[in-house]
């Protein structure tokens, strides 16, 4: 009976505090169990482990909602997962060891970046052909569009700068230097500035987009932890602009940033070795995947609190919330 | 610090094809054949992380407008050495990767030409040359063999084996690695419980049934003691293979053999290491060593002083490398930087057996003031390195 009652609570504190939107599921990439796992984002129980390719990191949802890329590392390409009947219905081809994509708003182009050739590939999803490879530097990684779709920012992670491609032309344009091993770049939706993470470096690098220059840095201290174990990883900028989540890595915390001052209001603790990080489709709660632990932090992101960890599978990398 | 950054990043890139020159010296010694048969030495060893690192310099330099070049000496004795690296002086090379025995090394620290040079030692792991003979114009990369001995010594405590057999061989290699493991073990309050040299020829390797002879005489050598774990110092592998399993009770076997700590390991695939040992097995067609990782990173080293002065000059880049500003990312999840005590790289320690990666240290729950990396080695109030 107390079981059922915590439960109960449990689902009722959620519920109030953050109702996702009927139906939408949250769909977690496991690099190391080479599965996907789908939550039900209103009971946040696991409905299905789907079997895909080995070690499959990034994911990006299809325009349309219906289908889901993975980056499929160790199978050298993309996998396409069908929503609706949640099977691998279609393979497209990458480079060697795709890690990380991105979608163009218009839905037809995905970038990916390829670690092990310091290429781009420009791959059409409708014919499944690559149009185009782009020479980047060294261990390609984080893959940014901007909201128009025109500019392209990538990162490589041992050259450790942001690479800014026009997609017409698929000319670097840019090259911006920022801290050891540069991650996930995130556009504002203003598309004002590049937040980009660096993972050794442990700092974001606010970039503005015209000028190509750093405009800040943002540091991260947090008491009782080693400085070496903090490492920026996700960036999440909130829909309305006004806030950024940065997962830290193995310091086990979400930094919360006020975008306007760039001073970090608060760190949440959440799983070992925070790695990705997605809101739902609200924009009202904030998922991360935790590769050490092996789970997933809900973060309810107005009260700014940490309200649930669901255990999904092993080294959980990548995640989105599909409606 | 951020208005340092902005001005870095606000000074104009180097003119069009500003060469970063750098030039490897290497003594090519006639390696010994370990004594098992698996595993010989690569003849390359060294050269070809140089090699992979003048590629990843390279591809970097082409968004900055830098190019890299790197000059390669390997050279049969001493002698020859010493005339190389004064031709690539007076050729104009300031930035060298080395790779050197000890003895060697400090010969040519101590050439004059070597005044203004920058000499990255990227294969030992002499606790010497970080101690009474650290130099100036000398930096390491590889772990010293004290912080090998402390990141075992950590592992050891965590799982409380805290009372080793210590066997050590008849090299002055295995006696410094033995004597790196007394230090540390005293250090970490391990008790060493019998300190035994290992003199037991077993002759040539591959006689039939040879093993008989090997398992009696590890069982007799390892009989009435009590201990948790056998720590070996046999640098060149001549024997330290032949004790797992054939000591008198079942114990693991850890040190230069068994559990072994090192910069890197086969095994080895975390914080994107896997990216690098794809590369590194592509351009090599073999696997990356530990001497191929030294020279990796101190081209890296170069390349990122170079890139983020944004000068080729010899002077700038050296002074970088020094500089609190310097970080190495070579993918052990941590920023690497030279101890400016002794020229050491403060790096993370992996704990790998051949098939494995065991463990990684430091060892949470070993502090440190500054850096928790500075736990491993020699610190600066131990120092006796003295910089001349």
């Amino acid at each position: 009976m107390p079981h059922e009652l915590i439960r109960l609570g449990a689902a009722l504190l959620l519920a109030t505090a953050a109702r996702p939107a009927a139906a939408e599921r949250i769909l977690v990439s496991n690099e190391k169990d080479n599965t996907i796992t789908v939550l039900d984002a209103a009971t946040l129980a696991v409905t299905k482990t789907v079997p895909v390719g080995a070690r499959p990191r990034g994911i990006v949802l299809s325009k349309d909602g219906k289908s889901l890329f993975i980056c499929t590392s160790d199978a050298d390409h993309i996998e396409v997962l069908d929503l609706d009947s949640l099977a691998v219905t279609r393979t497209l081809p990458s480079g060697p060891d795709p890690e990380l994509f991105t979608l163009s708003p218009d839905g037809t182009t995905l970038y990916v970046s390829n670690e092990n050739d310091n290429m781009v590939s420009v791959l059409n999803v409708e014919t499944g052909r690559i149009a185009s490879e782009i020479a980047v530097g060294v261990e390609p990684e984080g893959m940014g569009i901007s909201p128009d779709g025109k500019i392209l920012v990538n990162t490589s992670e041992t050259t450790s700068m942001a690479h800014f491609i026009d997609t017409e032309t698929h000319k670097v344009i840019a090259n911006v230097l920022v801290d050891s091993r540069p991650r996930v770049a995130k556009w504002t939706s203003d598309a004002k500035q590049i937040w980009v993470s660096a993972e050794v470096g442990g700092t974001i690098s606010v970039i503005d987009a015209e000028s190509h220059k750093i405009s800040h840095k943002i540091r991260f201290e947090i008491p009782g932890v080693p400085t070496e174990s903090i490492q920026a990883v996700g960036i999440a900028l909130t829909p309305d602009g006004s806030r950024a989540f940065v997962a830290l890595g193995p310091a086990n915390r979400v930094a919360v940033i006020d975008t306007a001052s760039f001073a970090v209001e608060k760190y949440l603790l959440v799983g070992q070795r925070v790695w990705n990080l997605a809101f739902s489709g609200d924009g009202k709660r904030l998922y991360t995947t935790n590769g050490v632990s092996n789970d997933m932090s809900v973060i309810d992101v107005e009260a700014l609190k940490v309200v649930k960890s669901v255990p999904v599978g092993r080294s959980p990398w990548g995640v989105v919330a599909a409606s | 610090m951020v208005c340092a950054a902005l001005l870095l990043l606000t000074t104009p890139a180097p003119a069009a094809d500003t060469p970063v020159d750098i030039a490897y010296l290497a003594l090519g010694l006639p390696r010994s054949l370990p004594q098992s048969y698996l595993d010989q030495p690569p003849l390359d060893e060294g050269l070809q992380g140089a090699r992979l690192g003048l590629a990843d310099d390279a591809t970097t330099g082409t968004f900055v407008q830098q190019t890299y070049h790197l000059e390669e000496a390997v050279e049969p004795d001493a002698e020859s050495v010493l005339a190389a690296f004064q031709r690539l002086r007076r050729a104009g090379y300031r930035n060298f990767v080395i790779d050197l025995p000890a003895a060697l090394l400090l010969k040519v620290a101590d050439l004059a030409e070597a005044k203004d040079a920058t000499l990255l030692d990227a294969t030992s792991t002499d606790d010497g040359l970080r101690a009474e003979g650290c130099r100036r114009n000398v930096l390491h990369l590889l772990p010293s063999r004290a912080m090998l001995a402390d990141a075992l010594m950590q592992y050891l405590t965590v799982k409380k084996w805290q009372r080793i057999l210590l066997v050590s061989g008849p090299d002055p290699e295995d006696r410094a690695y033995a004597e790196a493991l007394r230090r540390s073990a005293h250090k970490f309050q391990i008790r060493i419980v019998e300190d035994k040299p290992w003199t037991y020829d077993p002759g040539a390797r591959r006689t039939d049934t040879g093993h008989y002879t090997i398992e009696a005489e590890v069982a007799r050598f390892t009989q009435g003691i009590s201990y948790d774990v056998l720590v070996v110092a046999d640098e060149a592998g001549n024997f330290g293979d032949d004790l797992s399993y054939r000591t008198s009770d079942p114990r693991p076997v850890a040190g230069t053999q068994g559990l072994v700590p090192g910069a890197w390991a086969r095994a080895f695939e975390q914080w994107g290491g896997t990216q690098l040992q794809n590369r590194f097995l592509k351009q090599a067609g073999r696997w990356m060593t530990e001497r191929d990782y030294g020279a990796w990173m101190a081209m890296r080293a170069f390349g990122e002083a170079a890139l983020r002065s944004a000068s080729a000059d010899p002077a700038v880049m050296s002074a970088f490398l020094r500089s609190p500003s310097f970080e190495l990312a070579a993918f052990k999840g941590a920023r690497l930087s030279f101890r400016e005590w002794d020229g050491q790289l403060r790096q993370p320690v992996l704990l790998a057996d051949a098939r494995s990666l065991v463990s990684v240290s430091p060892q949470p729950g070993f502090l440190h003031e500054f850096s928790e990396l500075d736990t491993l080695g020699i610190d600066r109030p131990e120092t006796s390195c003295h910089m001349n």
